[in-house]
């Protein structure tokens, strides 16, 4: 059987993070790349190429591409036959959140006192055991304002495909301009209430752009992002083609009287590392 | 794209209309949730403020902390509806012009067109960009607050959108 120690994953999992802070994922910039050819309306074209700039300029001056380092999302999946020692999973990707946060804006605080506990963690970790003796940390960083705007639709089964677009339709267009877009939506659809949220977080691991495998579920994230950019939103809230950039929808069985549809909302700064162990 | 120095007069203010992109410089205050809240309170009992409201510039923004050698860290603007319960507060007080990201209530938008203030739009989650602009940066208030306390900022062609204009009109979808 493997065994890792957990204070191993510490120091890669800081770097992973600290270079993500300040490199905004490449599909993510390149799709950002393209709206700005494409796009039609002169104040949104304005604001994208700004945003293109902006990611040059963190990538160049290894700033934080965005402010809001956000709350850091970590999604571990844990080999069955790995075997870990030494402190607990959880407590290790804190202190790796902790040290690759490192200078980062202090943005976690407690829900009722407001107080803030200055180390950027605790982190929200996910833990799922998995085929092999692998360990591998997923790693997304969650700014507010476009967690803020995400939303849980409880939908009856005979609301169907359609209604499932048109849930994910109005929570966009109730964002509005706030969670900076153009964003990325990640769809979750089926399960409970709680699985659905958990997949639509899942759906923005994925590359930004890339479709699912299942084609009747590509198929779906393709309607679902031309019905959003026919809202006419936009870059930054400023109207034209973009208001978001991609689709990603994932999905499990659910109840027979159920159809739980949750949309998680990401900016157009996409921030994500991965680490294997 | 229009370039203002910052205080705006009326007069500057009615010149520009929802839609111009503008390069503003001058002096702007950072101010978001917690120093909005403390604000507002020593307004309600009477106490005075820490920075001068009449004619000041607020920017809706909590930066990254400085590094070495740096004036200030990533400073992007933060969703500003998490300001309207307070803003219209600060526009009776004198407050003119607010930069931050996204729709404001039909509260705001009225107070702005009643005292001839101004909404900017800044690009959201253009934190290393609006770095960028910032020449100089000093705290001033509610240092206990962190990135939430009040800074002084100087800031050079800060390229930013009109979102709402003192008539009332507004680009936001």
């Amino acid at each position: 059987m493997r065994i890792i120690d957990t204070k191993t994953l510490i120091s890669p999992l800081a770097a992973a993070i600290e270079k993500a802070l300040t490199n905004v994922e490449n599909s993510a910039d390149s799709l950002l790349r393209r709206a700005a050819q494409k796009e039609t309306e002169p104040a949104a074209k304005w604001a994208l190429s700004k945003l293109i700039e902006n990611n040059e300029v963190a990538k160049s001056t290894c700033s934080f591409a965005c402010q809001d380092t956000g709350l850091a999302v970590v999604f571990a999946e844990v080999g069955q036959d790995l075997r870990l020692e030494g402190r607990l999973l959880r407590e290790a990707i804190d202190e790796g959140v902790k040290l690759g946060y490192g200078d980062a804006r202090k943005s976690v605080a407690h829900p009722l006192t407001r107080l803030n506990t200055h180390t950027n963690t605790p982190a929200i970790v996910h833990t799922e055991i998995v085929e092999g003796d692998g360990l591998k940390l997923t790693y997304l960083a969650k700014g507010a304002g476009s967690e803020n705007m995400s939303k849980i639709y409880m939908l009856t089964p005979s609301k169907g495909r359609k209604g499932i677009v048109d849930s994910v339709v109005d929570c966009v267009k109730s964002a509005g301009a706030n969670p900076c877009p153009p964003v990325i939506l990640g769809i979750g659809i089926g399960g409970t209430m709680e699985k659905a949220a958990l997949l639509s977080k899942k759906a923005l691991t994925r590359e930004s752009g890339k479709p699912n495998d299942n084609k009747d579920i590509a198929l779906l994230e393709e309607e679902i992002l031309c019905a959003v950019n026919a809202l006419g939103i936009g870059a930054q809230g400023l109207g034209g083609d973009t208001t978001a950039l991609a689709a990603a929808v994932e999905v499990f069985p659910t109840h027979i009287g159920m159809l739980p549809v949750a949309v998680n909302v990401q900016c157009h700064s996409v921030r994500h590392a991965t680490v294997i162990l | 794209m229009k370039k203002l120095t910052l205080p705006l007069s009326d007069k500057d203010i009615a010149a520009l209309k929802a839609g111009d992109t503008v390069a503003v410089s001058g002096v702007i205050y950072t101010a978001r949730d917690a120093a909005h809240k403390r604000i507002c309170n020593a307004l309600e009992s009477g106490e005075k403020p820490p920075i001068e409201l009449e004619n000041a510039v607020i920017y809706y923004c909590g930066p990254t902390p400085a590094r070495k050698g740096e004036v200030i860290g990533s400073c992007g603007p933060t969703t500003s509806a998490r300001m309207d319960d307070y803003a219209p507060a600060l526009i009776a007080h004198g407050a003119k012009v607010m930069i931050g990201k996204g729709k404001r209530s039909a509260a705001v938008r009225e107070a702005i067109k009643k005292h001839c203030g101004l909404y900017l739009a800044a690009i959201g989650g253009a934190g290393a960009l609006m770095k960028s602009y910032v020449k100089k940066c000093e705290l001033v208030a509610y240092g206990d607050l962190g990135c939430e306390a009040i800074y002084k900022l100087e800031v050079e062609d800060m390229e930013l959108i009109v979102a709402s204009d003192c008539r009332g009109n507004s680009i936001l979808r």
